[in-house]
């Protein structure tokens, strides 16, 4: 406020002007106020000292919109700026301390970088502390004065206070670059050597940072571990684990080399149970839990794969297991890591009954914390330890009532891999509730799993019908796609069950058509079993009374109706048609063919035509070609690409591929034409069959027909040309449904070079013999990993060959693991089986690719 | 994007777990404490504020203290109006962070004094401090503690 008057007053002197007050002012003293002012002046002007950073985060504070705060800041960062920029020592602490605090609420301060390192570099402690913060918080390795710093971290790790060469170690820990921990990884590894506890413990953790940034010096820190171990400061203790455990992890050469260490570790840890009680390190009771718990970790990562070291930790597992308090969550963590490590090792059948049944009472304890990593756990070891896990199983069924959506996620995955010929019946019922009960983001998983395990273990087909119809109008719309076709051809071959699965479809169609998966599934059997509803035959339960134009009614709806889709629509116009051979209102049929062959849907309109024109021209086929489906044999189950084949009738036979497509068909309809005939698998089987004339709306079907002598009625199979691709003719010879005879193939090595291995082992598919299933097993006997490991495979022109996903694409050194992988080989001709693999995979560093023939298949695999 | 750089350090590093950041917000979302152990650009790191908060704040007590997030987990727990968060490994040992987050709170309560939010936001510094003290490169480092609580006392009497 003086600087404002007395300014005025100084410019009204300079015009010349005088105002009222000082009118009458001598010139003396108008000379001497001017000299007032500007002492005034400078004072004024100079910058206050910056405001204290616990004044700022008030201010900040009060501030009650993002505008406002925003407005604080700018005006603060400016002062701060400007304060920099005056190069002040006292105040730059204060400043970057101000900063860092924006930068927390999120504000840039990417200008304090510099100042960071002044403030590093100088010698008041308060001052390095500051911009060690600022130095983590403001700059990492993309920033360039990043580089900087290692001067400085250098002469502070060897500074006289502890605390200061803490700090580095700190720094340098934690976001310390490559080159930086290139260049200071010999004072790091100074310090791990120093009696000063405080200063080993960092050291150690930075050592271990310096390793992941730079494995290559790894080598460098193995002297300072020869006596880690032998501490007795649990933090010292609990940070050479920690390294040695990095190391370990790291590089197998260092994991054969710590191998020794067991006996001493086994020994830390009984003293650490047996001990009494050690206030510094007592957590609810338990004597360092933390450490414990590491330990555990890196016993298992040496024990694994070995049998010496695992034997030698038996028996402490074992004790720790059954001594620890359970009665509180550190208690758990311990028993969880125990557990974690007997599952991992080569622990004996005794032991593992022992984590599994620990892992069985965290089921049942009251905190869900718990109940999850029991789950999660439960779900790795299931497959092993098959038996061991089912004891559990009505707990686990249990948990599917969880609140927690990933506890019941796992439960469900669990209870699926859990289920078997002897529960099945029981846990349907419980996963069929689930089902109807469970959030929206279940239901497509589980329907898939009911069907999976339906298919598996159902025990009768009457019970297999009715969980499928129970899944399809509760959960009808989650349904997978590819379900649709697997459920009609599980229809199709429970021949008994014809007439009672389709009553059950017609009732469910009456009461709900929103739900297409099963609209679909219902117009397919309608269509196909029609004249079984009609006339009453169900034996399984009462026969319902329907009349033929009842029936037309429903599908006719379906094809009016706004909840269908388009491929449901193709689903009812084809049932419509069937059902013309099977009822005797045929002129109905036809005036509803007639309609849609002028429908907008192109995919519609293509079937109408060509029902027409079967109508109108090739009426004498129609009966035939409409003909009941034979059974259908399934050589792959619920995979994407299916092998289908008929193992038909003769008569039928050659036209039913015209019915194949439009089966196979329903979830990816493409509104191409020409796809109405070739189906994703009956492709190999059209392609042959189809002279090359052009295509035209309908004429698919007719050049089909004209290909064949049909001239005389129906040929048999037999004329059909020879250059049809095997999966026609193989159906005709004469097979059994269900082939259970597998004479056991042996198994041979494919391949040895290099240190790696290829195993085929063999089965036969089944039902089809002539589907060879081989199971490649890939080891590794070199010292390193063999990473990206990809298998190819290539097999002369008369057979095919599908190749399953891999288990996983990284071999484990020392046949620690093996990749598996599946090849199924059709080998329709009875060929001799041969064989071209192409191996690639990455090998220390370097890419590997070898080419080679396999040529000693065993007879049997192909014969 | 944050998702491919936590993912491409997965891949490198494939069998090494350890804590990815420790984050302390309050139910608003504004960030009390942010501490990395993997680098980020700012507006990564941002993002992952974001993504933390959103993920950790829908839950209630019905949920476990485990959360999937990307290819790691979030373990977490609300203390008052304070969410402490640690993101680790999916192999990591769940229950034993859980007692690494609580042996934290406890060393902050006992060093402010019955500590509130307050304290965290004056006193941000010295809360790194003691992130300091009880972790490094990822790892728990010091789990004691009367040593951490000395440790700090000292480090308090030289400012």
């Amino acid at each position: 406020m003086c600087s404002c008057y007395y300014s005025s007053v100084w410019l009204h002197v300079n015009t010349g002007e005088c105002n009222l007050a000082s009118k009458h002012v001598p010139l003396q003293y108008l000379i001497t106020l001017h000299w007032f002012e500007t002492l005034f002046l400078c004072v004024f002007q100079r910058m206050p000292a910056p405001i204290r950073l616990r004044e700022l985060i008030r201010t900040i504070r009060t501030a009650r919109t993002q505008a406002e705060e925003r407005e604080m800041i700018q005006k603060e960062c400016a002062a701060i700026r400007s304060s920099f920029r005056e190069e002040d020592n006292t105040y730059r602490c204060r400043n970057v301390a101000k900063l860092l605090y924006m930068h927390m609420l999120g504000y840039p301060a990417h200008f304090g970088q510099l100042e960071c390192l002044k403030l590093i570099a100088s010698q008041k402690f308060t001052d390095k502390r500051i911009g060690y913060l600022g130095a983590m918080l403001l700059l990492d390795e993309r920033q360039d004065v990043h580089l900087l710093m290692t001067n400085c971290i250098k002469n502070d790790l060897n500074h006289s206070t502890q605390y200061v060469q803490g700090l580095a170690l700190c720094t340098l820990g934690c976001m310390g670059s490559s080159e930086m921990c290139r260049d200071l990884a010999g004072e790091v590894e100074k310090l791990l050597k120093t009696s000063n506890s405080y200063l080993r413990k960092k050291a150690a953790l930075c050592a271990v940072h310096v390793i992941r940034k730079v494995p290559e010096l790894m080598e460098m820190f193995l002297p300072a571990t020869k006596n880690l171990l032998s501490e007795k400061n649990h933090g010292v203790l609990h940070t050479s684990v920690v390294l040695l455990t990095e190391m370990c992890e790291r590089s197998p050469d260092m994991l054969l080399h710590f191998r020794k260490l067991v006996p001493q570790l086994v020994r830390i840890l009984k003293n650490l149970i047996m001990s009494g009680y050690s206030p510094e390190h007592d957590v609810s009771g338990i004597s360092d839990p933390f450490l414990q718990v590491r330990i555990l970790r890196l016993l298992r990562i040496l024990g694994r794969s070995d049998d010496d070291s695992s034997e030698a930790m038996n028996d402490i597992l074992a004790q720790v297991a059954t001594n620890t308090e359970t009665s509180k969550n550190v208690g758990n963590a311990i028993l969880y890591e125990t557990v974690l490590t007997i599952m991992d090792i080569k622990s004996e059948s005794g032991l593992r009954v022992l984590a599994i049944n620990i892992l069985g009472r965290f089921l049942l304890n009251n905190d869900k914390n718990i109940r999850y990593v029991a789950l999660t756990s439960l779900l790795k070891t299931v497959q092993t330890d098959h038996n061991a896990v089912q004891r559990h199983r009505s707990t686990i069924v249990d948990c599917l009532k969880d609140l927690d959506v990933s506890i019941k996620r796992r439960a469900m995955e669990l209870s699926f891999a859990l289920v078997n010929g002897n529960n099945i019946r029981g846990m349907m019922k419980e996963l069929l509730y689930f089902l109807d009960s469970c959030d929206p983001e279940f239901k497509a998983d589980c329907a898939s799993g009911v069907f999976l395990a339906a298919e598996k273990y159902a025990p009768s087909k009457r019970w297999h019908i009715d969980t499928i119809m129970r899944v399809l109008t509760t959960a009808g719309s989650y349904v997978r796609d590819d379900s649709v076709p697997n459920l009609i051809q599980l229809i199709t071959n429970s021949v008994e069950m014809h007439a009672y699965t389709v009553q059950r479809l017609y009732k469910a169609l009456l009461d709900d058509i929103s739900q297409q998966p099963l609209v679909q599934v219902s117009s397919w059997c309608i269509g196909e079993y029609g004249d079984l509803l009609v006339s009453g035959q169900c034996e399984e339960e009462e026969p319902i009374q329907v009349t033929e134009d009842e029936v037309l009614d429903v599908l006719e709806g379906l094809l009016v109706s706004n909840l269908s889709t388009p491929v449901t629509r193709g689903y009812s116009l084809t049932a419509i048609m069937k059902l013309s051979t099977r009822f005797s209102s045929v002129n109905r049929i036809k005036k509803v063919v007639s309609i849609y062959s002028s429908s907008i849907d192109v995919e519609l309109q293509q079937r109408a035509v060509e029902y027409n024109a079967l109508f109108k021209k090739y009426d004498h086929m129609r009966p035939a070609l409409l003909e009941r489906m034979p059974i259908m044999e399934k050589t792959a189950s619920n995979g994407p690409t299916e092998i289908m084949q008929t193992n038909g009738e003769t008569e039928p036979s050659v036209p039913d591929t015209k019915h194949l497509p439009l089966v196979t068909q329903p979830a990816n309809q493409a509104n191409d034409l020409l796809d109405l005939l070739g189906g994703n698998d009956v492709v190999p089987v059209i392609q042959t069959t189809l002279p090359t004339k052009p295509a035209s709306a309908g004429g698919e079907l007719l050049d089909l027909l004209g290909d064949l002598s049909l001239s005389g009625g129906l040929a048999p199979a037999p004329s059909v040309p020879v250059s049809q691709p095997p999966f026609l003719l193989d159906g005709l010879s004469s097979q059994p449904l269900f082939n259970d005879t597998s004479a056991a193939i042996p198994p041979m090595t494919a391949y040895s070079k290099n240190g790696l291995k290829i195993e085929f082992t063999f089965e036969r598919a089944n039902p089809n013999p002539n589907i060879a299933v081989i199971t490649i097993h890939a080891t590794n006997t070199t010292e390193a990993d063999m990473t990206e490991f990809v298998f190819q495979a290539a097999v002369p022109k008369t057979f095919q060959l599908q190749l399953l996903s891999p288990s996983s694409n990284i071999v484990p050194a020392l046949n620690q693991g093996s990749v598996t992988q599946v090849i199924r080989v059709l080998n329709p001709q009875k060929q001799q089986l041969r064989m071209r693999v192409k191996l690639t995979y990455t090998h220390k560093g370097s890419p590997v690719q070898d080419l080679a023939e396999v040529n000693n298949f065993p007879p049997q695999s192909w014969q | 994007s944050p998702g491919t750089v936590l993912e491409t350090h997965c891949t490198r590093r494939q069998n090494i777990s350890h804590i990815r950041f420790i984050l302390i917000q309050n139910r608003a979302g504004k960030t009390r404490l942010a501490k990395w152990y993997m680098q980020f650009d700012d507006d990564e790191k941002q993002k992952l504020i974001e993504e933390v908060h959103a993920v950790v704040t829908v839950r209630d007590a019905k949920h476990t203290n485990f959360v999937e997030f990307r290819n790691f987990k979030i373990i977490y727990r609300r203390y008052a109006g304070l969410y402490f968060c640690i993101c680790v490994d999916v192999t990591d040992n769940n229950l034993a962070y859980l007692e690494g987050i609580h042996n934290f709170v406890e060393v902050l309560n006992e060093y402010f004094h019955n500590v509130c939010e307050l304290d965290l936001v004056f006193n941000f510094y010295k809360v790194y401090t003691v992130v300091d003290e009880m972790f490094l490169a990822g790892e728990i480092r010091e789990t004691s503690q009367t040593k951490v609580l000395k440790q700090l006392l000292m480090l308090q009497s030289l400012e």
